[in-house]
Formats: C-alpha cells, structure tokens, sequence
C-alpha cells in the first residue's frame, strides 16, 4: 500500500509540471495570472500562432533538425566503423582507444569552449551549421561508439565467423552480415544522440550569433517580451520543443533504455 | 605476432581512424589548446597587447579571485544536495515501482519524459511554477529551492530507470533464501537488495555528480546565476568571463581548473563502471 502510495506520488511529480505548463500554454493570455488552475477554463491557441507568426519560432526548429541530424548521421556512421572494430577485432591498444573515448565523453563542455570557439572564429565557421556540427562530435562521438561497442557485442558471433570463412573482409562482413543484424541498436544509438544534440544548449549558446543560425534551446532561454516574460509564448515552445524527444521516447522507449542502462548494470 | 594478426590490427586502425580523428581534432587537441592558452594574457577586446606568455600569472589571479571561490562552492554545494537527494528518491521510486507496476508502457514514458527534453524547458518550467506573488528567485538563498527541484525533476527519472534495471538482476531466490531464514522486508533490504543493487547506485552516484558538476543549462535558464552571482556555478562564470568579458586567457584558465576536477571525478568512472567493458578485453 505505501508502496503504491509512494509511486504514485512520484508519478505525479513526474507528470505535473508537464501538464500545468500544455494548459498555460493553451490559455488566453488575460487570463494566465488569475492563479492556479488544475482544469482549463477557456483554451486558445494564440501563444502558439504567435511563436510561429511573431517569432519565427520554424527558424530555430529547422536549424536543430539540420544540426542535430547532421551529427547524429556523421557519429553513427563513422561510429560503426570504429566501433565495430572495437567490438570484434583484435588489436593492441584496444583498452586505450575506449578508455579515451570514455574519459572524452566526460569532458566538461566548458573547457573546451575557448579553443573551440577561437578555432571556429579563424576558420570563419562561428554562426553557421558546421560551426554546431563540429563541436557538437565532441560529445556525440564518444556516446555514439560506446553505445555501439555494447550493441555489437551482443550480436551472435557465428554468422560472422562464416562470413570470415568464407573470405569476407571486415568491411564486407560489417556492411553485409554486422549492420543488418545491428540496425535496432544503430536506430536506438541513432535516436539517443539525436536527442542530445536537440538538447545541446552551451556550444549553441557561444557558437550563434542571430537568430538565424540559433537552436531550440538557444532561442527558447533567449525569449524576451516587451514588458514582462512572455510565459504563453516560452511554454508554448517549451511544449513544441518537447514533442519531438516525446514522441521518439514513445515509439523507442524499450530500446532507449536499454541503451542508457547497458553497462551500467553489469559493471 | 602471426601475420594474420598484423592485417587484423592493420585493419582494426583503419576503421577506428576516422572516428578517432574526429575526436582528437574537435576534443583532445582543443583541451591542450585551452592549457596553453591558460598561460597566456588574450583578450579578445585589447588586441593591441598580443598573447605574451604570463607563466602562472592567470592561475596564481585564479586563486585570489573569490568570485571563482563562490562560483566553485555554490557546484560543489549544488552537486552534494541534488545528487544525495536524486539517489535517495530515485531509490525510493524504484523500489516502490519494481514489481508493483511492471516498469513498461506508461510509467516508463513518463519517467522518460523528464529526461528527455532539453534542460533549459526543464528549467524554464520551474521557473514558470515558482513565478508568483512571492518573488522566490530574489532571494540568494530561496532561489537555491527552484534549481534544485528542476535537477530532481530532471534527472531522478534517470536514476530510477538505472536502479531499476539493476534491481531486476536480482536473482529471486536470494529473497526466498533469505525469507526461509526468517529475515524481515528489512533485513531483505539491507543484507540482499542493498549489495546487490551496489554497482548500479554507484553508476547513478558518479554519473550523476560528473552531470551535476557541470551544471550550466539550468542555472543559466532559471535564475541566470543570480540575484547578483548568489547562484552563479563556475561553468557559467568561465562562461562568461570567456564569451562576454572575452578574456581568453584567465577564462581558459578556470576551464582548465574544472577540467582538471571533473577529471578527478571522470578518473574513478572510468575505473568503476569502465572495468566492466575493459574487463572483457584482458
């Protein structure tokens, strides 16, 4: 019973926030302040017409898709080489290679800032797409190999060995025998780093100008209104901006845990 | 070594190459860019005066700057607070969820939820819930309360879901051993699922205060480190000291210092939940 008590409670928490911020996002702006409310007394969209109209709120969303599915692309893509090689072949330095990969994937983002940021500004990269591209690989890549590492050596081995036998080279055995065998965990490595980088806010923070090269993160904690916090606006984006990494949690949710708690359990 | 083991590596490098570059050029090299640009005086804004190399001059500021000291107590402080408390919830969330409702479906998603979206909506959405007649974020030490309660919010979803697949490792004849013997819920706990969920909670323990420490999304979206620099972490205040006072050499400088911490932090990650995967490979 207090068990169930509890887990409700935390559901609850868990649910609340979320739930308060859609219905102030759908109510009349007159009427946002009159105090707390549990259930809806007059909906309207205008928060949202306006963040669309008024702010141009498709800029930053178009410029997350493009960043973010740019660097999930390239990591996945190089990643599986790389990781692949970790998972199956035998080479010497093999512990170093995953053990920097770790130890980079736990790098503060802000001590890099500084060399990034001088380094993007001589190659006349900073407020653009490969600007965000580039550093954000810094954090995708390692979570992308590690991921990858952990899927490919769960596959069976066997299919592999008889592709070697058979006079395949690695690069064919990975491209016809691995990847097919691996796509539900390149999807799942795919989706997690998506979601990283559509989060992403200190590198798009110092490497964007203007509005028009900003993320959804970036443009969101920059919402100014005239007078006061435009709150109808901020939470009706704040919604927008979930949506996408809501319904990639719904339709992967088993996949993505699993990817998040792999190595975690056993270590 | 065998000549078929020669082609194997060679190969093996080759794969890795590409990957591997990209992570030297765009983390490693920068990480040994921003110590060597701590040894300097570069400000962006007084070009006249070069890059001359200052030796220890920026970090010996470093340590007589008390802003940086504040900066670097209110992380750890934060770290120590949200960490203990997310561990000790998220404990008690999975714990009540095991078993009783099956962690699928609904419950996972929206445990997931939290996780998933970007920090800065998190903390935007605290800060929405604590706008009131009652001006919580004026206050040095009230506007502490929203920081933390995001984090929670945040990140405790995170923890249940770790803990939570470790306790379905637990092997259930340990509890029917354990109940054959005469052991209470309690001494089931303390002498079964404690020790056995240990590796797990000490995932949770490391990952969670290397994220913490880090801090920068939420506190710059909540509170902006204010009122005054009464929240203000150390990641925001390299930040700025890098991106608006544009003083590249002292702003690397306290990089290098947080580096140089979480490192510390990173090191034993490396070791505890590391040597699992390393493990396979002696």
């Amino acid at each position: 019973m207090i068990r169930r008590i509890a887990a409700i409670l935390g559901l609850v928490f868990l649910a609340a926030p979320i739930y308060l911020a859609a219905l102030a996002s759908l109510t009349p702006e007159s009427r946002l302040f009159e105090g707390p409310v549990l259930l809806p007394s007059a909906l309207s969209l205008e928060h949202y017409r306006d963040l669309f109209s008024g702010r141009e709120f498709w800029r930053p969303i178009r410029n997350s898709m493009v960043v973010a599915g740019a660097t999930t692309g390239l990591c996945v893509t190089l990643g599986a080489f790389c990781a692949y090689a970790i998972a199956r072949l035998h080479f010497r330095g093999k512990r170093i290679v995953l053990g920097t990969i770790l130890a980079v994937s736990m790098f503060p983002q802000i001590s890099i800032v500084s060399p990034l940021y001088l380094l993007l500004r001589q190659l006349g990269l900073i407020n653009t797409y490969p600007g965000l591209v580039l550093p954000y690989l810094t954090f995708a890549m390692p979570l992308t190999v590690w991921l990858l590492v952990g899927y490919f050596r769960q596959l069976p081995g066997e299919l592999e060995d008889a592709a070697r036998l058979d006079g395949a080279g690695p690069l064919r055995t990975l491209g016809e025998v691995v990847l097919p065998l691996a796509a539900p965990g390149l999807a799942a490595t795919a989706i997690l780093t998506f979601i990283y980088c559509w989060n992403e806010f200190l590198f798009a923070l110092a490497f964007t100008v203007g509005p028009e090269r900003r993320t959804v993160p970036v443009a969101i904690a920059l919402f100014r209104g005239q007078y006061q916090v435009p709150w109808g606006e901020i939470l009706a984006a704040s919604i927008v901006a979930t949506a996408p990494v809501a319904v990639l949690v719904l339709l992967f949710q088993r996949r993505i845990v699993q990817g998040l708690t792999a190595g975690a359990v056993k270590g | 070594m065998p000549r078929s083991d020669a082609t194997e590596a060679r190969r093996a490098w080759l794969l890795i190459a590409p990957a591997a570059l990209s992570v030297v050029v765009v983390a490693l090299l920068p990480l040994a860019w921003a110590v060597r640009e701590s040894f300097h005086l570069h400000d962006l804004r007084a070009p006249w005066l070069g890059q001359p190399f200052v030796g220890l001059a920026n970090y010996a500021e470093a340590v007589g700057d008390a802003r940086l000291w504040q900066a670097l107590a209110h992380t750890a402080g934060f770290a120590a607070v949200s960490v203990a408390l997310e561990i000790a919830l998220g404990l008690l969330l999975a714990l009540a969820l095991h078993r009783v409702f099956s962690a699928r479906g609904p419950v996972r998603t929206l445990a997931l939820i939290p996780w998933a979206l970007p920090t800065v909506v998190a903390a935007l959405l605290w800060r929405f819930l604590f706008d009131g007649p009652t001006d919580w974020l004026a206050d040095p030490l009230r506007a502490w309360i929203p920081i933390v309660l995001a984090d929670l919010w945040k990140t405790t979803p995170f923890v249940v879901l770790l803990l939570l697949a470790g306790l379905q490792t637990i092997d259930e004849s340990l509890y029917e051993a354990a109940r054959i013997d005469g052991a209470t819920e309690w001494q089931q706990f303390r002498h079964v699922t404690l020790p056995m969920l240990r590796p797990a909670l000490l995932v949770a323990l490391i990952f969670r205060t290397l994220d913490a420490f880090r801090v920068f999304d939420l506190i710059y979206a909540l509170t902006g480190g204010g009122p005054g620099t009464a929240t203000e972490p150390v990641s925001l205040y390299a930040f700025e000291m890098l991106l608006q006072n544009l003083r590249f050499g002292y702003g690397s400088a306290i990089s290098v210092i947080v580096f140089l911490v979480t490192f510390g932090l990173a090191l034993l990650y490396v070791r505890t939940v590391g040597a699992g995967l390393l493990e396979e490979e002696r």
